[in-house]
């Protein structure tokens, strides 16, 4: 569905005019219903990937290869074409949950431009079904919410929120880019759960942007380990714990920090316990 | 981008969103407060006082055919320059016409040329600036160049130009003016413009598939009102002085029809002879309305935008 066919990314500085090359040629493709995570450390490359996709890559940089997303050559849409994309077949799910909502609008006005403006659904149908979305991520006083302005609301329950606008319009992929760094520990592993929930349950694609290892294991079918914009392996989650084929990776298993004081942690949501 | 740097007013680092923000939490503390209420906290007594000195021209210029105790064309020989009485409140002009009721009728000409000018101005303004804050780059610099071009013309010789080649009439001074006053506005809006569509909420819109179109307008535009509203409130002041002395210089509203500016330039003659009614009334009434327009817009939109709300 989604193939990314030798991906790069240069950008030029404007005063020394020098290139720097961001991403390296990297391929990787995602079936329908797939989430691959990518992970990496930090400047790895892993967030610019998924700008890439979106069409949101830093001014004056330069992209080269092809991103194909069911059929389209998102490369080379025009700007009206980008959008659809955007509004039919994309959903961003950004780090701060905060700098998606515009600050003076109610959380309504967000979900139902989302679907209105962006999809052109009849805003009456939008209004009616902004509190559905809201209880399908498991906020259950949805009119409290829905009259609230974003700062009213936790961290957690609004990117609950923003999961909420990134599935209303039933896209075909989830770019998730960190998607639980600016939230408390306590509900990063609400947010992933419902993440995850909503992807399989609607059968989406999922590209998950991570540098926890641990997390990205446990929600995605295949990890993709990235170092220095380039994609060293890519496999599941099972062969990059078990298998790693670069010492990168292996560092990367091993970087990993760990409360555990005998050494194990858990890896997977099924209770399987790995050996560091 | 050197045009970013010297021209542009200083913007207010609080930001708008921050105030707006704040006014949320105090509706929620204190429940929500009426507009009225708002309204008068935002004003003070002598803001108030201005509003209703405003009213009262307003409605001067609706009602005027009731008010106006003479014909404001109407003379007589016999009745030129008397002075204020019982009978005629201003006294009467060199034609032997009741000056107060011209001022009465006056006030139409001088109120409506101004709306003219400033409505024509914000929309201008509006579209100029919000254009170029939504493509930004290149087309950020054409229309930056453009308002460059419109600086270097004093309103004044712009209007004078327009008259020159279209006629004089109250519609083209307006029309010429409202040019003139664009780039001013044009360039205060695009300054906030700019902040709110740096802020992340914008690119997320975007990315959910919005148009350019629909995000300015419905969030980017509300945003701005402000400085809008108070641009055309300043501006109203600035385009009644400066049509007051197109119609004074003769390029304007054409006699006998009664206008402020243009009763003052008529009273002219007179007041050398001693005989300082018309003029002085007249410019009174022009200086009275400037005023108290310029503090409710100084009111309203000085006071938020410095943050401030008692």
């Amino acid at each position: 569905m989604l193939n990314v066919e030798g991906l790069t990314l240069a950008v030029t500085d404007p005063d020394t005019g020098q290139e720097t090359e961001i991403l390296r040629g990297n391929s990787f493709s995602l079936g329908q219903g797939e989430a691959l995570g990518l992970v990496g450390e930090s400047g790895s490359g892993k967030s610019m990937t998924l700008k890439c996709i979106l069409g949101i890559e830093p001014p004056g940089s330069k992209v080269g290869g092809s991103i194909e997303l069911g059929g389209t050559d998102l490369l080379a849409a025009s700007g009206e074409q980008l959008r659809k994309v955007r509004a039919n077949e994309l959903a961003l799910i950004a780090q701060n949950p905060h700098g998606a909502l515009n600050p003076v609008l109610h959380v309504e006005r967000f979900l139902i431009e989302g679907m209105a403006d962006a999809r052109g659904i009849p805003k009456a149908e939008a209004k009616a079904r902004a509190a559905g979305l809201l209880r399908q991520v498991g906020i259950t006083d949805t009119e409290r919410v829905l009259r609230s302005y974003p700062h009213q609301l936790s961290g957690g329950l609004l990117q609950r929120v923003v999961i909420a606008g990134a599935i209303s319009g039933e896209p075909r992929l989830l770019l998730a880019d960190e998607p639980t760094t600016a939230l408390d520990v306590t509900t990063q592993a609400e947010v992933v759960a419902i993440l995850d929930e909503k992807r399989r349950e609607h059968g989406l694609s999922m590209i998950f942007v991570s540098h926890d290892l641990d997390l990205a294991a446990a929600i995605c079918d295949r990890l993709a380990v990235m170092k220095d914009g380039a994609i060293l392996e890519i496999g599941t989650p099972e062969e990059i714990r078990d298998r790693p084929k670069t010492d990168y990776t292996r560092a990367l298993m091993a970087a990993r920090p760990l409360l555990h004081p005998e050494g194990r942690a858990p890896v997977l949501p099924n209770g399987t316990e790995t050996d560091v | 981008m050197s045009r970013q740097t010297s021209m542009e007013p200083p913007v207010n680092t609080v930001g708008q969103d921050t105030v707006s923000v704040q006014a949320v939490r105090r509706q929620r503390l204190e429940g929500p407060v009426s507009g009225w209420n708002r309204m008068r906290r935002r004003l003070g007594t002598l803001g108030l006082v201005c509003v209703g000195v405003l009213a009262v021209v307003v409605l001067t210029t609706i009602f005027a055919p009731l008010i106006a105790p003479y014909d404001p064309y109407a003379g007589s020989v016999v009745d030129r320059h008397l002075p204020p009485s019982p009978e005629h409140w201003f006294g009467t002009d060199q034609s032997g016409r009741d000056i107060f009721s011209r001022i009465i009728w006056g006030a139409r000409t001088s109120l409506i040329g101004p709306t003219v000018v400033v409505l024509v101005a914000a929309a201008a303004a509006v579209t100029l600036a919000l254009t170029a804050v939504w493509f930004g780059g290149r087309v950020d610099a054409f229309i930056g160049r453009i308002l460059d071009i419109l600086f270097a013309f004093p309103n004044m010789l712009l209007a004078i130009l327009a008259v020159a080649i279209f006629g004089p009439s109250l519609l083209t001074a307006s029309i010429a003016l409202a040019i003139g006053f664009t780039p001013y506005s044009a360039r205060v809006i695009r300054s906030v413009a700019l902040r709110e569509r740096n802020l992340p909420y914008v690119a997320s819109a975007q990315l959910q598939g919005i148009s350019g179109f629909l995000i300015t307008v419905r969030h980017i535009l509300p945003n701005v009102r402000t400085q809008i509203f108070t641009g055309m409130t300043i501006n109203f002041g600035y385009a009644m002085i400066d049509l007051a002395a197109l119609s004074f210089l003769g390029l304007g509203v054409q006699p006998p029809t009664p206008d402020w500016g243009l009763m003052v330039s008529n009273g002219q003659a007179s007041l050398l002879q001693g005989y300082w009614e018309q003029s002085v009334f007249a410019g009174l009434a022009i200086v009275i309305t400037v005023a108290a327009l310029g503090y409710v817009g100084e009111q309203l939109g000085g006071r938020r935008a410095a943050g401030r709300t008692r």
